[in-house]
C-alpha cells in the first residue's frame, strides 16, 4: 500500500515589539534570569494586563500581507492551567475569535512547482516563561523573562503532502515576517518554531489519518527530519497492523526520533473563556488601511518582479527574495553593474557570495564583501579583464582581505591578455613545442584542441582571454 | 475635642480646613479607638498607626502651607482586597497572611494623594467571597449593633470599622453585594459605582467582570467627597472607563420633586421579611413627600440573578485564584515532594473552605462538555438581565427597594447552608450583573438591627443616586444612629 503524508503547522513566531504584549517589561534577549519581568509579569496579586498596540498592528500587517481578513472585533481569552513556568496559572490567548482568519501563502518547490498553502488563522497570545532543570539540586529554577512575550500563533490548513513542502512554507513564512519586520526569524533563541501535525493515509483515501504533533521545532533541519521520522514510524504501525494513537510528541534531535509526550486522554482541559479583563479587540477600516499603507514589497511580488523584469528563473527570484536584505543587495549590485547582467549578478550573489556566508556562518547583513565592492568584480568581467575564472580568485582574497577587485587585480597582475597579437605569439610558441600533437591533431584527433587550449592557458597563467583563445587557436591549428 | 468620632468626613474635613484641629489629633483619636474597641470587632487586621501618625504629619504641613485638598488629613480605612505597598495584604487569607504588597492600588495611591490618611486594612471575607465576614482565615467580624451578628460581607470589616465609628469612613469592594449589603446591616451608606468608573487595578480579583471599589461612610455627602478622588480612568486597567469624573457634591442639593421611582416588583416578593419590607415603604413615602412619583416595574429576568451569578462568579474566580500557587508569593507548604504536591498543599491549605466550594464550582462550569450549558448561557442571561434594567430606565429615573431580604443574623446561623447564605445577595446582584451604580441608605432599625434601602440608577448615575440619598438623609436621621457602647 502507498500512503500519502498530511501536514499542517502551528508556527509561533515572536513579534519584534520593545515591549511585552500586557506589560511595559522590554522584551529584549539574554537578560539575567527575572530582570526583565515586571509585577503583571509575574502575576502578582491585584496587576492587570493591558493590550500593546503595536502587537496588534504587527498582527494585522501579517494578515494583510497573507490576504486574510483582519477582524475588526478579536477577543482574547484565557487558556487554563498550572505550571509554575506560566504565573497566572493561564495564558491569555485568542481562542474563538482571532485577529487574523483566512489568509494563504504560495510556496514554489525546487523543480519550481508552486503550491497554495492556506492559512487558517493567526492569533495573539503571550507566552510563558521557562524552567530551568539543571544547576538547582532537587529543584527547579523559573526564569520569567520570557513570559508575556508577545506571540502571533500561524496555524495552517493541512494542506502539505511532504516534509519538503513543510519546510519550504515554514521558510517562506519566516521570509515573509522578516520582511514585514514583525519578528527577527532568530530561531536559536526561540523567535521563531513551530508544531507540526503529522498524519498518513493510503493513497486516495479522502479521510484524514490520524494525527501526532510534535511539538517545538526550532530549525528547518530538524522539522524535515522529524516529519520524516513520524512518517515513517506511522506508515510502519499501520502496516503491521497498528492503528495511530493522537498524542503529541517531541523530537530529539540527537536520537533523531519523536517520542511520545501525553496522550489524548492525558491532555488538559483548558477551560477556555473570554478574558473578562480585556475588552474585545476592535480595529476599524482606517486602522488597517493605515497598516497596509506599511506594507513592504511582499516576498512574492518581488519574485514576480525579478522574472519579468530580470528575466530570472522562477526558482532563482524566489531564491534571492528570500530575505529582504539579500534582494536589496542583488538590486544594488544590479544597478552598478547595469542592464544586461542580471543573471550573471543572480549567479554571483546565489554562488560565491551566498557560499562565502555560509562558510562563514554569516548573514547577508554582516557580508564581507559590499554591492559595490562585488559589482567592482562583476565590473571587470563584463569589461573581460578578467576571465570568470580569474574572477574566482579575486573574489577569494576580496572576502579574505577585504581589497577591492582592481587593487588585487593591479597588484597580482591578474589582468586578461585580450591583445590578439600577444596571444598569437604564445600559441605559436606552443604549436612549436608539441609537434607530435600538432600533427595529431591535424590529422583528425579533434580531442587535442583542449589540448593546446590548456598549454595557452598554463604560459599565461590563465590570463588569457579564453574566447579569444579559443577563436585564434582554431584558426592557427587549422593551418 | 473628643467627638470627633461622631462626625462625618464631611465635617472633620471642614474642621481641618478650620484649623480647628490638626490631622495628627484626630489620626491619635481614631488609633485609640481602634486600640480600644478592635478587639471585640475584629474589623481591621492590620492597624498602621505608626504609617498613619507619620501621614498626618505631613498632612498637617499642607493643611498649615494652605494647599490642602477637601480630603487632606482625613483618616479611614482599606479593604485589605487593596494592595498597598509595603503593608500586609492579606485578602483575608491564609493563602496571603505572608503576602506584603509592593505596591499601591490605584484606589490607594488616588486617596493618598488626594492626601487620605490609611489608619490600617480591614477584615474581610476571604478573597471577598461571602455575605457575613465568617469566611475571613483572620475570624468572623462583629456588628457593632450587636456583636452576636453578622456585620454582612463581603465588605464586613470596614462596615463594622464606620459602625463603630473606629474610622471616619472606609473603602470596600462590591462583586454581589459586598458593599450595600453590609451597609444595609450596619446602618451606613454604601455605595456601588458603576463597573468601570474605579480602577481595580491593584485589587485583588475575586470575578473581574462585576467586581467594582466603592465607598462606606456615614453619609451620601461623604461617599460624594471619597468618590471624586477614586473615580477616573486609569490606563492600567483596561476596563476602566475614559469618562470624566463629575463634580459629585456640586449636585447633591438638587430637588426631588419630579423624580421617578420605579418600584422593584421583584424585590417585595415572600422572600423578603414583612417588617423589613414595611421599613422600605416607609421610606419610599418620605420621597414621596419631597415630590418623587412611585411607580411599579417589573423586570422578568431578574429572578436568574444569583442563579446567574453563581456561576459567572465561580468561573471567573477559578481562573483569577490559579496564581496563587505556592511559587512566588504568598502561602507555601512545608517540604513538597513534588510539584503536585506543592500545588495540592499549598492550596489546600492556603485556602478556605467558601472558597476552595467556588473555586471548584467554577472549575466545573467551564469544563469541557459543560461551557455551553453553564457559562454561555449564565452570560446570555447576564444580557438579559442588563436588558431589563435598560428598559426599566427607559420610564424611570432610579429603582428602589431593600438591600437584605434580612436584618443582620447571628453568627453561624447560615455557615453550613450555602444556598441559604447566597440568597442574601439576591437584590444586590442584578447590578453587579449589568454593571450598575447602586447604593443602600439607612432607613430604619428593626428590633435594634439597622435595615438599608437599596437604590439602583443607570450606568454612571452615581451624581443623581447621591443626590437622592443625600435628599433622603437630609429628611431623616437613621444615618446618624451610632450603636449602643460606640457613642
Amino acid at each position: 500500500m502507498s500512503f500519502e503524508t498530511v501536514i499542517g503547522l502551528e508556527i509561533h513566531a515572536q513579534l519584534a515589539t520593545r515591549t511585552k504584549i500586557f506589560s511595559t517589561a522590554a522584551t529584549a534577549y539574554g537578560a539575567a534570569p527575572n530582570t526583565q519581568a515586571n509585577l503583571v509579569d509575574l502575576g502578582y496579586p491585584g496587576v492587570l494586563p493591558v493590550l500593546n498596540a503595536e502587537a496588534v498592528r504587527m498582527a494585522a500587517k501579517f494578515g494583510l500581507a497573507i490576504g486574510a481578513s483582519v477582524s475588526q472585533r478579536s477577543v482574547f481569552a484565557r487558556k487554563n492551567y498550572f505550571y509554575p513556568d506560566l504565573p497566572k496559572g493561564y495564558q491569555i490567548s485568542q481562542y474563538e475569535k482571532p485577529i487574523v482568519e483566512k489568509g494563504q501563502l504560495d510556496i514554489v518547490l525546487e523543480d519550481g512547482t508552486r503550491k497554495t498553502i492556506g492559512i487558517t488563522r493567526a492569533h495573539l497570545e503571550e507566552d510563558a516563561g521557562k524552567s530551568l532543570h539543571e544547576d538547582f539540586q532537587g529543584f527547579s529554577g523559573i526564569d520569567l523573562n520570557r513570559a508575556g512575550t508577545p506571540l502571533l500563533e500561524i496555524v495552517s490548513e493541512p494542506d502539505m503532502r511532504s516534509a519538503r513542502e513543510a519546510v519550504a512554507y515554514m521558510k517562506k513564512i519566516h521570509t515573509l515576517v522578516r520582511y514585514l519586520e514583525i519578528c527577527d526569524g532568530n530561531m536559536q533563541e526561540g523567535s521563531f518554531r513551530c508544531d507540526a501535525n503529522v498524519s498518513v493515509r493510503p493513497v486516495g483515501q479522502e479521510k484524514f489519518g490520524t494525527r501526532c504533533e510534535i511539538k517545538n521545532l526550532n530549525s528547518f533541519r530538524y522539522i524535515e527530519k522529524a516529519i520524516n521520522y513520524e512518517v515513517a514510524r506511522q506508515i510502519d504501525i499501520i502496516e503491521s497492523g497498528g492503528t495511530i494513537k493522537q498524542e503529541t510528541r517531541l523530537y530529539d534531535p540527537e536520537k533523531g526520533e519523536t517520542r511520545a509526550l501525553r496522550s489524548k486522554e492525558e491532555a488538559n482541559d483548558y477551560r477556555y473563556f473570554p478574558d473578562p479583563d480585556l475588552l474585545p479587540v476592535a480595529i476599524d477600516t482606517v486602522f488597517i488601511e493605515s497598516v497596509r499603507k506599511t506594507l513592504p514589497e511582499l516576498p512574492d511580488q518581488k519574485a514576480a518582479r525579478y522574472v519579468e523584469k530580470f528575466g530570472l528563473s522562477v526558482y532563482d527570484a524566489g531564491v534571492l527574495t528570500a530575505s529582504r536584505e539579500l534582494g536589496d543587495y542583488y538590486e544594488a549590485v544590479l544597478a552598478e553593474v547595469g542592464s544586461g547582467n542580471e543573471k550573471l549578478a543572480a549567479n554571483w550573489v546565489m554562488g560565491e557570495l551566498s557560499g562565502a556566508l555560509n562558510k562563514d556562518g554569516i548573514e547577508i547583513t554582516q557580508t564581507r564583501i559590499d554591492a559595490k565592492g562585488l559589482a567592482g568584480l562583476l565590473k571587470r568581467i563584463v569589461d573581460e579583464t578578467i576571465s570568470g575564472k580569474i574572477a574566482k580568485e579575486v573574489f577569494e582574497q576580496m572576502w579574505a582581505e577585504g581589497r577591492d577587485a582592481d587593487a588585487i587585480i593591479e597588484a597580482k597582475g591578474l589582468k586578461q591578455i585580450t591583445d590578439s597579437g600577444a596571444i598569437e605569439k604564445v600559441i605559436d610558441e606552443v604549436m612549436a613545442a608539441n609537434p607530435k600533437q600538432l600533427a595529431d591533431y591535424r590529422s583528425g584527433k579533434d580531442k587535442l584542441f583542449g589540448f593546446f587550449v590548456g598549454q595557452v592557458m598554463k604560459v599565461t597563467g590563465g590570463k588569457a582571454n579564453p574566447a579569444q583563445v579559443n577563436e585564434l587557436l582554431k584558426s592557427k591549428l587549422a593551418g | 475635642m473628643t467627638d470627633f468620632h461622631h462626625q462625618t468626613l464631611t465635617e472633620l474635613s471642614a474642621g481641618l480646613k478650620a484649623r480647628r484641629f490638626s490631622s495628627v489629633e484626630l489620626t491619635r483619636h481614631f488609633l485609640a479607638r481602634i486600640e480600644r474597641l478592635n478587639g471585640e470587632l475584629n474589623a481591621l487586621i492590620t492597624v498602621t498607626g505608626e504609617q498613619a501618625l507619620a501621614a498626618a504629619a505631613r498632612a498637617d504641613q499642607q493643611l498649615a502651607a494652605g494647599n490642602a485638598g477637601p480630603l487632606t488629613g482625613l483618616p479611614i480605612v482599606h479593604k485589605d482586597i487593596f494592595c498597598t505597598d509595603g503593608v500586609l495584604t492579606t485578602c483575608g487569607s491564609r493563602m496571603l497572611s505572608n503576602f506584603v504588597a509592593p505596591y499601591d492600588a490605584t484606589v490607594v495611591e488616588r486617596l493618598s494623594q488626594a492626601g487620605v490618611i490609611m489608619l490600617g486594612k480591614a477584615n474581610m471575607d476571604e478573597f471577598a467571597m461571602g455575605s457575613s465576614n465568617e469566611t475571613s482565615w483572620y475570624g468572623p467580624v462583629k456588628n457593632p449593633w450587636n456583636l452576636k451578628k453578622v456585620p454582612g460581607g463581603s465588605s464586613g470589616g470596614s462596615a463594622a470599622a464606620v459602625a463603630a465609628r473606629i474610622a471616619p469612613a472606609a473603602t470596600g469592594t462590591d462583586t454581589g453585594g459586598s458593599i450595600r449589603q453590609p451597609a444595609a446591616l450596619t446602618s451606613l451608606t454604601g455605595l456601588k459605582p458603576t463597573y468601570g468608573r474605579v480602577s481595580r487595578y491593584g485589587m485583588i480579583a475575586f470575578a473581574s467582570s462585576l467586581d467594582q471599589a466603592g465607598t462606606l461612610t456615614q453619609s451620601a455627602q461623604d461617599s460624594a467627597m471619597l468618590l471624586g478622588a477614586m473615580a477616573g480612568f486609569d490606563p492600567r486597567d483596561s476596563t476602566s472607563v475614559d469618562a470624566p469624573v463629575p463634580d459629585y457634591l456640586a449636585t447633591l442639593e438638587q430637588p426631588l420633586a419630579g423624580l421617578k421611582i420605579g418600584l422593584l416588583k421583584e424585590f417585595f416578593d415572600q422572600g423578603l421579611d414583612e417588617a423589613n419590607g414595611k421599613l422600605v415603604r416607609d421610606a419610599l413615602k418620605v420621597y414621596e413627600a419631597l415630590g418623587a412619583k412611585l411607580v411599579e416595574v417589573s423586570l422578568p429576568n431578574l429572578p436568574l440573578s444569583v442563579p446567574t451569578y453563581y456561576v459567572v462568579a465561580p468561573a471567573e474566580c477559578s481562573s483569577n485564584l490559579s496564581r496563587f500557587d505556592g511559587v512566588r508569593f504568598g502561602h507555601r507548604c512545608e517540604n513538597p515532594h513534588d510539584l503536585l504536591d506543592l500545588y495540592k498543599r499549598s492550596r489546600g491549605e492556603g485556602f478556605g473552605a467558601e472558597v476552595k466550594r467556588r473555586i471548584m464550582t467554577g472549575t466545573y462550569v467551564l469544563s469541557a462538555g459543560y461551557y455551553d450549558a453553564y457559562y454561555l448561557r449564565a452570560q446570555k442571561v447576564r444580557r438579559l438581565i442588563t436588558d431589563d434594567f435598560a428598559q426599566a430606565f427607559q420610564s424611570v429615573d432610579v429603582l428602589m427597594g431593600p438591600t437584605s431580604p434580612t436584618p443582620a443574623f447571628d453568627i453561624g446561623a447560615k455557615v453550613d447552608d450555602p444556598i441559604t447564605m447566597y440568597l442574601n445577595d439576591i437584590y444586590t446582584i442584578g447590578a453587579n450583573l449589568a454593571g450598575l451604580p447602586a447604593m443602600s441608605i439607612p432607613c430604619g432599625l428593626l428590633g435594634g438591627l439597622p435595615v438599608g434601602l437599596q437604590i439602583i440608577g443607570p450606568h454612571f448615575s452615581e451624581s443623581r443616586l447621591l443626590n437622592v440619598a443625600h435628599g433622603y438623609q437630609r429628611e431623616t436621621q437613621w444615618h446618624r444612629q451610632i450603636p449602643q457602647g460606640y457613642e
